[in-house]
């Protein structure tokens, strides 16, 4: 025990003397959850819009008042002709253009059909089909308010809801993909790098021939970096909470012992890893493109899975972090408990006693 | 205690393969003495070493270290001795002190051990003014010295040198022998691996390995008389050279 702790000590003198990992320990984190929360939304606010009034009625106003009033857009010009569409997009300042024709009250009212034509900048097309749905939105919702004062027509009025996220807040997707990538990142290339920094300083030979075990070697190494992911998941779950103001609906214990199961999963891989490399480089390079761009493109962190072609659908369900993206999904947003993830949790127990196996198994050739 | 074999080798050999990196090779070593093995890079030194310590198990044969088999009692062999590599093998990013602490540490040595440990090693490598520095920030020289002595800490009775000599001045080459032969006068078995042939001459005894074999072995004087040379310089090239 004497000894463990003095192998823990030193790894840790390690850790706090290279900046480098110090950086990627615990800047990571707080800058990957800023960056994700704040830059990366999926969401629009303010989006400067022009207005193209050619029928200036009552019920034109009404509808410009009600886009006017919406926090999704700002309506920064109002152009008099079609032929200032075209030059008003070129210099950028509007991402859409909203048109009424002529005489569009009087079509709403006699003909019982009006046109709106809403014009979007496609340079960035998720940009453009969300905002034309909200603007389809806000003319609907007008729409129904008519036909409530008149008697007309049997109609079906969709009424959806989002559930667990009801604002759509793309932070709450984020949250649960960060702390995966996060968690994965330090556990597992940190650790494949500080062991392979061992064999590639000629260390790890003096301490195979010193009287401790091999086992022990790996353990006291990897001991100090679930300590650490610890304290960030408890960072990225705290940031989350407070700055973004992501809900925690589900238990917070059970939230933290998936955590850790999902840190040893990693930290088994790094030392899979660990095994097959010789250099940090190599350590490195395997933990980045290996296991890095599979966390973040395959594991639906970003993109569903389910609108993937079938053999990257296969290849997910080998990647980790998918199912603890779902699981932190179902703990913080659903607040579901054990019952619910017994299935993934069982997953991620057997790929963790896997790698293990294998790492020990390779260890073992290693040595011979 | 003198002529009492601390290691015995018989017939040890490692296959890689079909390769035989170490073949038959048989010798032994007495306690107290300095014993060089010698061989060009890639004759088995390596590898036969790495048997000795526990660290690789042989294909067949039989080999004892300091009374321990090296197929069963792997665990006590590490023990009872000491191994500096040709890399250079303390923590850079650690102080002497600290280095000192953990090596003492993982041998399981306690605090007051160590520390008192610590006040020799350092009175006596003149190490005082940089107990508290990194590692790092030491000449090679030193470090290397200071990887002996750690290597001694833990009072083995065979200490394992892989070329611990690779790329210092002559001046401290002088020097670390000096400390070698002063470990031997204390007792302990010097097991060492060199290029430098006139570090063989220093040796009590040397094996020269040629392609996973012993060719020779035997006091330098005897060899070099055997072979009818002056220096071990050249019988290592008779030999080498077939």
């Amino acid at each position: 025990m004497k000894r463990f702790v003095g192998f823990v000590r030193k790894e840790f003198y390690h850790i706090f003397r290279d900046k480098r990992s110090l950086f990627i320990l615990f800047g990571m984190p707080i800058a990957q959850i800023l960056l994700f929360g704040f830059a990366i939304t999926n969401e629009i606010n303010n989006v400067n819009i022009a207005i193209l009034d050619q029928a200036n009625d009552v019920t034109s106003k009404e509808i410009i008042n009600k886009i006017a009033s919406s926090k999704h857009f700002s309506i920064v010009d109002v152009i008099q002709q079609e032929s200032s569409i075209e030059s008003i997009f070129k210099k950028g300042k509007v991402k859409a253009v909203v048109q009424f024709e002529n005489n569009f009250g009087n079509n709403l009212i006699k003909k019982k059909q009006a046109n709106v034509q809403v014009l979007t900048d496609a340079t960035d097309p998720n940009m453009a089909s969300t905002i034309s749905n909200y603007i389809s939105s806000i003319l609907k919702k007008y729409q129904q308010e008519l036909n409530k004062n008149s008697t007309i027509d049997y109609q079906i009025i969709p009424q959806s809801r989002m559930v667990y996220n009801a604002e759509l807040k793309s932070v709450y997707m984020f949250v649960p993909g960060v702390m995966t990538v996060i968690l994965m990142l330090v556990s597992a290339m940190m650790t494949s790098i500080s062991i392979t920094r061992e064999k590639e300083q000629g260390t790890m030979e003096i301490l195979l021939v010193s009287p401790l075990k091999p086992f022990q070697v790996i353990i006291g190494k990897v001991f100090p970096y679930i300590f650490l992911s610890v304290i960030n998941a408890i960072v990225i779950v705290l940031l989350s909470i407070f700055v973004f103001n992501v809900p925690v609906n589900g238990s917070l214990f059970l939230l933290g012992v998936e955590s850790v199961l999902f840190i040893i999963t990693s930290l088994a891989l790094g030392i899979l890893i660990s095994t097959i490399s010789a250099t940090q480089q190599t350590a490195m390079m395997i933990s980045l493109m290996g296991l890095m761009l599979p966390t973040i493109l395959l594991s639906g962190f970003i993109f569903p899975i389910s609108s993937m072609p079938l053999p990257l659908q296969v290849i997910s369900n080998i990647i980790p972090a998918k199912w603890f993206i779902i699981i932190v999904k179902g703990i913080m947003l659903k607040g579901i408990g054990i019952g619910y993830i017994f299935k993934e949790t069982a997953i991620l127990v057997l790929m963790t006693l896997l790698f293990i196996g294998i790492s020990v198994k390779k260890y073992k050739i290693r040595l011979e | 205690m003198k002529n009492k074999n601390v290691i015995e080798v018989e017939n040890l050999s490692k296959l890689f393969g079909d390769f035989a990196a170490v073949n038959n090779i048989s010798f032994q070593v007495k306690a107290g003495e300095i014993f060089g093995f010698l061989g060009a890079n890639g004759a088995g030194k390596t590898t036969a070493m790495k048997m000795l310590i526990g660290i690789s198990s042989p294909t067949s044969g039989k080999a004892t270290v300091a009374g321990f088999d090296v197929y069963k009692e792997a665990e006590s062999i590490k023990k009872n001795i000491g191994y500096m590599s040709q890399k250079f093998a303390l923590y850079d990013d650690l102080t002497v002190k600290e280095n000192i602490t953990f090596f003492g540490g993982i041998y399981g040595l306690s605090k007051k051990q160590i520390d008192q440990k610590r006040c020799e090693l350092v009175e006596e490598l003149g190490l005082k003014e940089v107990t508290n520095s990194l590692v790092a920030s030491l000449p090679l020289g030193w470090k290397q010295k200071l990887a002996f002595s750690v290597s001694l800490l833990h009072e083995p009775k065979i200490v394992f040198l892989d070329e611990p000599t690779g790329g210092v001045d002559p001046i401290t080459r002088r020097q670390f022998w000096e400390m070698i032969y002063k470990a031997a006068h204390n007792g302990t078995t010097i097991f060492v691996t060199t290029h430098y042939m006139d570090e063989a001459e220093y040796c009590d005894r040397v094996s020269i390995m040629v392609n996973g074999k012993i060719e020779a072995l035997d006091t330098p004087k005897k060899l070099k008389e055997h072979y009818k040379t002056d220096t071990m310089n050249d019988v290592f090239l008779k030999l080498a050279r077939g």
